[in-house]
């Protein structure tokens, strides 16, 4: 067991060579220095922003995100691109009234949602785009309205009863035999909502289109105006089982924007918070996958490790999930020795059961035999879609940000990241599980090694508006969170990216040749988050 | 007269019975996964609790959908009926047809079937495909296992398969084990159990027997279920009295008939808990795999059969 695979990185350049290979190309660009953050910013033309993701395609970086910010008259957007050692946000320039863009989905076929959310929630006409469909508006919202924009009011335009939303065209499959199966919004389990429509013959689905976008908050709307640790409290809420990962993201954000250095303990303090919740994902994780093949007593196990821990969680940080312990400046909890006691005794408890658990799970055979081979995600479709986290580390491409673009404190710690080829249900649950020893290895270190001193800084009185960008390796991989502040430390733009737009595709993307009652455990293997997504 | 009044509460007592041989089967499995559990008479609550609820309908539903439950828990009765479960000298007895009693079965099976496609929904469909899928591979191999062990009793009535076999001198013989082997795969598929069906799940997409009654409420879905319990509770008896057919009451007499009760009621619940084990150490099949199993089945019947045929006639 714990047969960790190293594999090549993608043949991605230097993140700094970039600017270089679109200038190259005659895309002229500018530096953004008012950005902060670990990451590069360059702008460029509006009428080149379809032919740079053509040329960062073709050398091979990978696209994450997209997203806008309006300042009348105009609107900014962002995209953000990651090389081999970390990020570059290429920006440009549209006028609210008809702006538009060349459209980066031709080049990146992961731009293709989040584009079309940027185009409902800006009013951004992205030329040549392949699917002029609607996205995340429902019903809740006219077509005309732009709900980022800032005359659009902050309590939205609600209805006495939305109506609903039957009419989204699904790319219909024809032929002798075809059939269609609606799923959800609502579930018989108790999951998120969000609507699935298979095409099949027989039991062999034929393609698979989501349709997401029910659990709509508008946290980015929710977010304009409020204080800083009224943000935080908002993004630890982006999806409540990566809290740590999301608030953490934004906090440092906020930090890098106005400059405030977090103590070291406070960062060793937010590595033990995102290892533990990575662990009691990944253990309920484990077990869920184990339930939806009819695997009982796996699934009861992994519920009670993870019970177990998230009890410890609130005993020792006072919250299940640990929400809210991330706050600006720092944590809110400090931590003894005792407490540092109990948590290295509970993790040597936990490593010990799994000695026992994992291997039995990995080589039962009963188990194994519905999970290899189900579901197969090739390294050419991860690389495609631009998938994280476990989801591409079980296809082979095995990008982590804690060792790749390593922030503090992951830069004081050697971290392994666990790998597998073949895309397989049962290689995602293999990642998980690889995942979860090597968390609890980080986890024993950050505990032995904490640094005295303070856990909080306080921000000082902000001078002047500034913005900032963070990337954070959450538990289902990387999370991006842009902040943007008023000169009296007012938010006036928030965007989280949750690893989850870059993941769901992934589900669609693996389903051919997978029969229908083979879904769920795809399904809870790709493990995408609805309310992560919708926002 | 005694022996009609005899075989009615017999029937009463096994209908009544099914719901604690399914929350047995229940509550061990939770005890084996070291779980609390649900208390091995919660199926009564719940069938209670489901008798009270508001029956609500599908617009599209048609009379097959609202007759169904009562068709198909009434045929599922009546196949209990007439197996011989405490004594086989019961006036039932000459009803106890192997081959009617499949009959039964599978007339209870098609009108489920109905009611699974009547809504029209893709789950209840895919649920009834399923099923008829599992069945028509399951149907041969259960007769087959029937027929052999009709041939060692040469004849295809139940309860004078039974008294052939605890009134002949106890040998092992190949054909009987064969058989029993088919017929307890059989029982699995049949009655929806893992690595077959998952009863306990809620993943609509993965389901077989609970999809097909996916849109049924109130009483309907209590007599589905009950149906379904009953069911599990017949092939248990089956599986009991006639692959350890010794303590079945071979007259109607007082003492014999209180032993045939002790022992078939202990046989149930040793065979609960052997299914209990077996679903706690095994994930589901794909849904593919299937066939291989009950192509097992239907290959061990034969195997059965033909080893009856070669080494024990003459």
């Amino acid at each position: 067991m714990n047969r960790l695979e190293h594999q090549g990185q993608m043949a991605a350049p230097d993140i700094g060579a970039i600017p270089g290979l679109l200038n190259n190309a005659g895309i002229a660009t500018t530096e953004v220095t008012d950005i902060k953050g670990s990451a590069l910013a360059v702008a460029i033309e509006a009428r080149f922003w379809g032919e740079a993701a053509a040329v960062t395609a073709a050398n091979h970086i990978r696209w994450c995100a997209v997203w806008g910010e309006h300042r009348p008259p105009q609107i900014d957007i962002t995209a953000v691109l990651a090389g081999k050692n970390g990020h570059l946000l290429i920006r440009t320039t549209v006028p609210d009234a008809q702006g538009e863009l060349p459209s980066q989905t031709p080049a990146y076929p992961a731009a293709n949602r989040p584009e079309r959310y940027v185009q409902e929630m800006f009013g951004i006409h992205f030329t040549s785009h392949p699917d002029g469909r609607r996205w995340m508006r429902h019903q809740a919202w006219a077509a005309e309205q732009y709900p980022l924009r800032k005359d659009f009011p902050l309590a939205g335009t609600p209805q006495e009863k939305t109506p609903p939303d039957c009419e989204y065209p699904f790319i219909p499959a024809e032929g002798e035999g075809v059939y269609e199966i609606p799923v959800g919004p609502v579930h018989a389990g108790i999951i998120e909502p969000g609507h699935f429509r298979f095409q099949a013959v027989g039991e062999d689905i034929l393609s698979l289109e989501a349709h997401l976008g029910y659990v709509h908050k508008g946290i980015e709307k929710c977010a304009e105006g409020r204080d800083l640790p009224g943000l935080i409290r908002l993004a630890a809420r982006v999806s409540g089982d990566s809290t740590v990962a999301h608030s953490w993201a934004a906090c440092q954000a906020c930090e890098s924007a106005v400059g405030v250095t977090v103590p070291r303990r406070a960062l060793s303090i937010r590595a033990i918070l995102a290892e533990r919740e990575r662990i009691a994902n990944h253990l309920g994780d484990i077990g869920a996958c184990c339930n939806d093949v009819g695997f009982a007593f796996a699934q009861i196990q992994f519920s009670r490790l993870r019970e177990l821990w998230q009890r410890q969680n609130a005993a020792v940080f006072g919250h299940r999930l640990l929400m809210d312990v991330v706050v600006p400046g720092g944590v809110s909890h400090d931590i003894g020795s005792e407490q540092i006691n109990l948590m290295q005794q509970s993790a040597r408890q936990l490593r010990h059961e799994l000695q026992d658990l994992l291997p039995l799970l990995y080589e039962y055979p009963s188990l194994q035999d519905r999970l290899r081979t189900t579901g197969m995600l090739s390294l050419d479709t991860v690389r495609n879609i631009g998938a994280l986290g476990y989801v591409a580390r079980a296809s082979g491409e095995c990008w982590d940000l804690r060792r790749d673009a390593p922030y503090a404190p992951y830069d004081e710690v050697v971290v392994t990241v666990p790998s597998y080829s073949g895309g397989a249900s049962s290689s995602r649950l293999r990642v998980r599980g690889d995942e979860i020893l090597v968390s609890l290895e980080l986890l024993d270190q950050f505990l032995t090694n904490l640094p005295a001193g303070e856990i909080w800084q306080a921000f000082p009185i902000l001078e002047k508006a500034c913005s900032g960008v963070a990337f954070i390796e959450g538990w289902r991989g990387e999370i991006i969170a842009y902040v943007h502040l008023e000169a009296n430390g007012i938010v006036s733009r928030y965007f989280p990216r949750d690893p989850s737009w870059l993941n769901w595709p992934a589900l669609e993307a693996l389903i051919g040749g997978v029969i229908v009652p083979d879904f769920p455990l795809c399904n809870k293997s790709i493990n995408g988050s609805y309310s992560g997504h919708d926002l | 007269m005694t022996g009609w009044l005899l075989a009615m509460v017999q029937t009463l007592c096994v209908v009544l019975f099914a719901p604690f041989m399914a929350g047995w089967v229940k509550w061990l499995k939770c005890k084996l996964q070291n779980r609390q559990g649900p208390a091995p008479w919660q199926p009564y609550r719940d069938l209670l609790k489901l008798s009270r609820k508001e029956v609500l309908l599908a617009v599209t539903a048609s009379p097959v959908f609202r007759a169904a439950p009562y068709v198909v828990f009434s045929v599922t009765v009546v196949a209990v009926s007439v197996v011989p479960i405490v004594s086989v000298q019961l006036p039932t007895a000459a009803l106890a047809d192997v081959i009617v009693l499949v009959g039964f079965l599978a007339l209870a099976r098609f009108f489920l079937s109905l009611a699974g496609m009547d809504i029209g929904t893709a789950f209840g469909g895919m649920g009834s495909s399923r099923e008829v899928t599992i069945s028509s591979l399951a149907e041969p191999a259960l007769l087959m296992a029937f027929f052999t062990l009709s041939m060692n009793a040469s004849s295809t009535n139940l309860s004078t398969v039974i008294s052939h076999l605890v009134q002949s001198d106890f040998i092992l013989y190949p054909s009987l084990i064969f058989s029993s082997m088919g017929l307890i795969l059989v029982a699995i598929a049949e009655t929806g159990r893992i690595p077959i069906d998952n009863p306990a799940t809620h993943l609509e997409l993965t389901m077989i027997h609970e999809a097909m009654i996916l849109e049924y409420s109130g009483r309907h879905l209590a007599l589905m279920e009950w149906a379904a319990m009953l069911k599990l509770t017949l092939y248990s008896v089956l599986i009991a009295n006639l692959v350890i057919p010794w303590g079945v009451a071979m007259t109607l007499a007082p003492g014999d008939i209180l032993v045939g009760i002790v022992a078939v009621a202990c046989k149930l619940l040793v065979l609960g808990a052997l299914l209990a084990i077996s679903e706690t150490v095994q994930a589901k099949m794909r849904l593919f795999r299937a066939p291989q199993f009950l192509g097992l089945a239907f290959i061990l019947s034969l195997l059965g059969m033909m080893s009856h045929i070669i080494l024990e006639v003459g």
